[in-house]
């Protein structure tokens, strides 16, 4: 598979070289010459206004996998303390839907130690199988068993796709995985669709989510993706769905890595320079109980707080959740503005958040002048609505 | 002790700036730099050279530009470094790479450890370092913030976790992916500059590394881009009107999408 | 503009400026608040191989001279100028066993200056001399194979935090400053203590003390070049030192102008970014154009020593002079055009202002510099006209 250019066709107008996200095309004298940073994307043939550009060959694939066509829909049930994250059943209502649209089940892979309870679970909130790896060794995750024995599973049933949640755990399992097994396998995923021929279309924010990519991975099963935590919503439970459980047939455990111990720390929330989401509080919020709503506000949403300097002046938040000239300067993914009107000194701080939202009752505030999303407003009444919101989006 | 630190060249993220008209990423006039969290790979490799003696050698996988992120290493103090650049490694996805990486390490003697930073700051995926180790069949952490206790044979070290840290203790070899809190990167000092400006830098093909063409590259790649899309954006300032309820409401179902 | 730098100096300019901004920058105003000896950064600089530009190769040094030493006050300037000098006065201390040491001074002290192990200082000053150095009271004694000294030196930078000091005395009375002889006293030696740190308007972040000798006593060995030459191992290490005096205001003038620029750009009043009026862009194209000035008759001044030229004393007192006068004047603007926010501790630009008054006063003042620039003149005019 490769790009190729038809000369007579092409103008030299440079609308492949400007639309190359690899930044693989430069212009020559007789059109434009690819380097070898071309993935074979087709970027440049969208882009192209004379169509001049068009992709040659059909990928040669080295060993196609039998294709299994029945193949079910995977989802791993990661369990913490006999315990599902929230993610799987995310994940189930997504591959619910996956699943029936390909005719196919909706199957999980439930690893621990006792976790009897948790088939059920996982059958009312949508799946209709539940293979259960249980053994002493499986209780708490852990890379080496956990990698073995679903490398081991897949082998044995064939899923056609694997979903896993995009925890710490999931993100250091997937690849070793994918890797034993040979296919494909997309982080982080945004959305999921299918095409004609039923191939799983992965899309994840590429370039620091400034573009988004679809990938797919028509040649090897099973098609494997993460995707993190709050990405889709949980789907309502159905009390008394029926499904099946099947015991998996374990293979035998390797340990090769020993836990000497588990720390879990006292929440402090995630650093304020490495979090994807920023909630930060100012002076327009009043009082420092009002500070108290920013501070909910952000552990709903697995966000770190930040504070303009007032407030950190006046005490209402310690120093190292100032951000702007003199605190810490931020770039998340969201940054949620609340009483802040948006100060110079601030602004510099933050103000190359992918997006950022201002919710402030003075309509004239700076802060609206960069904000992609403005709600005028006391911060008081809409800071507690959009609590509400998510939580009642995540348990509906 | 024989450390292999991984690197990869990206643009700099500092740099990034966004098109208004298009909402696509700029690249031209941005510097190329080591990966972030790489340097922090390195920079430990380096620092247990100085305590436990050894050798560091740094391996980049990318175009024959790449080369400068590998002087870059020779100036922190690297001892060996060598760039992995051929026609048939391009448009491997981390499937390939792994493997491709893996197969380099392959070829050095009595590795002890390799040492990866988190993940590239360009893709993302924080999946090559498990996949070389899954590739040459050894254990890996991801996520170190701490090496308690560092044997030829055996690692002690504390990874981060969703909630707090596990001290893990793996056999050696090893691959270990790290975190930022790891250490502080040093500068180099204008000697290392010079030594790295003179050095050459060896270049392994596929045949160096013994590698089969099908599992390299695009064809040894099974994900495939399909096509690339602007995000929808909405234009600055969309003011959200209604009840605070309302308000609400509106700004959720806009941001779950994001 | 390009200053046609060699490729290393360009290395070591960028080097500099790199950590100028990732490693002083972000901790400027800290050390300024508190007053605080940059030990850490004095550690990275060593390890960077920084202190080595200006030390000859034979004895662990790069072999570069005042321009390369220039280049390095500048940029660490641009972030902070406390630092800066305390780095530059490293190489104050070491010009004079750089220029008139003897084979065994240079093999004993300069390896460990170049790898920024130990830093040097310079004692000249006293409370009774300052522009007029016929003042100095601080006398050494011969006594069989040790020198003994007796005096206090005021105002020492790097004093306390040294462990090379260049020290500037009288062996001979009579003589005035003909009688006037330079010493290498290392710390730890009895006899040798410091004063308390002084509470300064600016470059905070330096250390400067009082440096008390009483019957301090060192082997003979330890005098630089022969007894008398005080007063012209002063001036040749000034010589060479001046430049860096006005790097380092370059350097200040510099970091307010960016900050000038950076916030004109921001700041809306009107309805629009500050930067749009004339007034204020006149300002800045007067800072700049200034800055760019001072900036090559710095760059100039060192190369032209650093080739080797003698009686160079009017070249190097105008770059410090000139230089000087720009970054107190262009610190004071670039206050003006943050307004409000200059003047508050929040924005570096009050610390740029109180940092550049120094550069006009130490190292000869700059009436001081008029006057060895205009006595040149006359000289040189009536040696003309002879």
């Amino acid at each position: 598979m490769e790009i190729r250019l038809l000369a007579d066709k092409c103008t030299i107008c440079g609308a492949c070289e400007a639309a190359c996200p690899y930044d693989a095309v430069a212009m020559g004298a007789d059109g434009p010459e690819l380097s070898e940073e071309c993935t074979v994307c087709g970027a440049c043939v969208e882009a192209c206004p004379t169509e001049a550009i068009y992709i040659a060959g059909e990928k040669a694939s080295p060993q196609p996998e039998p294709r299994d066509a029945a193949g079910d829909v995977w989802v791993f049930a990661e369990q913490r303390e006999g315990q599902l994250l929230d993610v799987v059943l995310e994940l189930l209502g997504e591959g619910r839907r996956l699943a029936s649209e390909l005719g196919v089940s909706l199957a999980c892979l439930l690893l621990g130690d006792s976790v009897d309870h948790l088939p059920q679970e996982l059958i009312e909130f949508g799946a209709d199988l539940v293979y259960v790896g249980s053994a002493p060794e499986l209780k708490h995750y852990r890379d080496d068993l956990y990698a073995q024995v679903m490398e081991h599973a897949v082998r044995q049933h064939r899923p056609a796709i694997l979903l896993i949640g995009g925890t710490a755990n999931g993100r250091s399992l997937a690849p070793r995985v994918a890797a034993r097994l040979e296919t494909g396998l997309t982080a982080d995923c945004t959305g999921f669709a299918l095409d004609e021929d039923g191939n799983l279309l992965q899309t994840r924010p590429a370039f620091g989510g400034n573009l988004m990519a679809t990938i797919r991975c028509p040649h090897h099963r099973p098609q494997m993706a993460t995707v993190r935590p709050k990405v889709f919503p949980k789907p309502a439970r159905q009390p008394g769905r029926e499904g099946q459980v099947i015991a998996l047939e374990l293979p035998e455990l390797v340990p090769w890595q020993r836990i000497l111990e588990v720390v879990e720390e006292a929440d402090t929330g995630p650093n304020l320079a490495e979090a994807d989401i920023v909630v930060a509080g100012g002076r327009g919020l009043g009082s420092p109980e009002n500070f108290r709503l920013v501070e909910e506000l952000a552990s709903v949403l697995g966000a770190a707080v930040g504070a303009s300097r007032s407030v950190v002046d006046a005490g209402w938040v310690s120093y190292p959740h100032q951000v702007g000239q003199t605190g810490r300067t931020v770039a998340p993914k969201i940054y949620i503005a609340c009483g802040i009107s948006g100060a110079i000194q601030h602004i510099v701080g933050m103000q190359s958040s992918d997006v950022i939202v201002a919710i402030n009752s003075d309509p004239d505030a700076p802060i609206f002048s960069i904000a992609t999303y403005g709600i005028v407003g006391k911060a008081e009444e809409v800071i507690p609505a959009l609590i509400r919101e998510i939580k009642g989006s995540s348990s509906q | 002790m024989h450390i292999v630190a991984c690197i990869k060249q990206v643009p700099d993220p500092s740099q990034a700036r966004i098109d208004r008209e298009t909402g696509l990423v700029i690249r031209e006039g941005v510097d190329k730099i080591i990966n972030p969290y790489d340097l922090h790979a390195l920079e430990e490799a380096l620092r247990i050279k100085e305590t436990k003696g050894g050798k560091v050698t740094v391996l980049s996988m990318g175009p024959a530009s790449a080369e400068q992120v590998l002087r870059d290493a020779i100036a922190m103090g690297a001892d060996q470094v060598i760039l992995l650049s051929d026609r048939q490694f391009a448009g491997a996805d981390t499937l390939a790479t792994s493997y491709t990486l893996a197969r380099a390490v392959a070829r050095l003697e009595d590795v002890n450890l390799v040492i990866c930073g988190k993940q590239a700051v360009d893709g993302d995926t924080a999946q090559v370092g498990p996949g070389m180790a899954a590739k040459l069949d050894i254990p890996h952490i991801t996520q170190v913030r701490k090496l308690r206790e560092l044997t030829e044979d055996k690692l002690v070290a504390e990874k981060l976790t969703d909630r707090g840290y596990e001290v893990v203790e793996v056999p050696l070899p090893a691959v270990i992916t790290v975190v930022k809190e790891l250490n502080e990167p040093r500068i180099p000092g204008l000697r290392g500059m010079m030594r790295a400006k003179k050095a050459e830098i060896p270049v392994w093909g596929p045949e160096d590394i013994e590698a089969e063409a099908d599992r390299i590259g695009l064809k040894g790649s099974p994900t495939q881009v399909w096509r690339t899309f602007e995000p929808e954006r909405h234009r600055k300032g969309e003011m959200l009107e209604g009840t605070p309820s309302e308000q609400a409401a509106a700004l959720w179902q806009r941001l779950r999408s994001l | 503009m390009d200053y046609f730098l060699t490729e290393e100096q360009q290395m070591i300019k960028d080097l500099a400026a790199r950590i100028a901004d990732e490693r002083v920058k972000p901790v400027a105003a800290e050390l300024d608040e508190k007053e605080e000896f940059p030990w850490e950064l004095m550690k990275v600089l060593g390890e960077a191989d920084l202190f080595a530009v200006w030390v000859p190769e034979e004895y662990g040094g790069l072999g570069g001279g005042v321009l390369e030493q220039a280049l390095v006050v500048e940029e660490l300037s641009r972030a902070c100028s406390g630092v800066a000098v305390s780095y530059a006065a490293s190489a104050l201390g070491s010009f004079p066993i750089i220029l008139f040491g003897t084979e065994e001074q240079k093999q004993r002290y300069l390896p460990d200056i170049a790898s920024g192990k130990r830093l040097a200082a310079f004692a000249l000053t006293e409370a009774n001399a300052g522009s007029d150095v016929s003042g100095i009271a601080t006398t050494a004694t011969l006594d069989g194979d040790e020198y003994v000294l007796n005096g206090t030196k005021q105002w020492i930078t790097n004093g306390g935090e040294a462990d090379i000091y260049t020290v500037i005395a009288v062996t001979d009375k009579t003589k005035g400053p003909r009688g006037y002889s330079a010493f290498i006293v290392e710390k730890g030696t009895p006899g040798l203590s410091f004063g308390k740190k002084e509470k300064k308007l600016g470059i905070r972040a330096s250390a400067t003390r009082e440096v008390i000798f009483e019957n301090c006593r060192i082997p003979k060995e330890n005098l630089l070049g022969r007894e008398g030459q005080g007063f012209v191992i002063t001036m040749k290490t000034f010589d060479r030192t001046r430049p860096g005096v006005g790097a380092q205001a370059v350097g200040i003038a510099q970091g307010a102008l960016d900050e000038a620029v950076k916030y004109a750009r921001e700041r809306v009043q009107f309805g629009q970014p500050i930067s749009s009026f004339q007034g204020i862009q006149f300002m800045l194209a007067d800072m700049a154009t200034q800055v760019e000035a001072a900036r090559a008759l710095v760059y100039s001044v060192a190369r032209w020593i650093d080739s080797g030229a003698k009686d160079v004393s009017q070249a190097a007192a105008m770059a410090k002079l000139f230089a000087s006068d720009v970054c107190m004047k262009v610190t004071v603007d670039a206050v003006q055009i943050l307004g409000g926010y200059g003047y508050m501790r929040e924005y570096p630009v009050e610390k740029m202002m109180r940092d550049a008054k120094i550069t006009q006063i130490y190292e000869g003042t700059n009436q001081i510099q008029r006057s060895i620039i205009a006595l040149d003149l006359i000289k040189k005019a009536a040696r003309k006209n002879k």
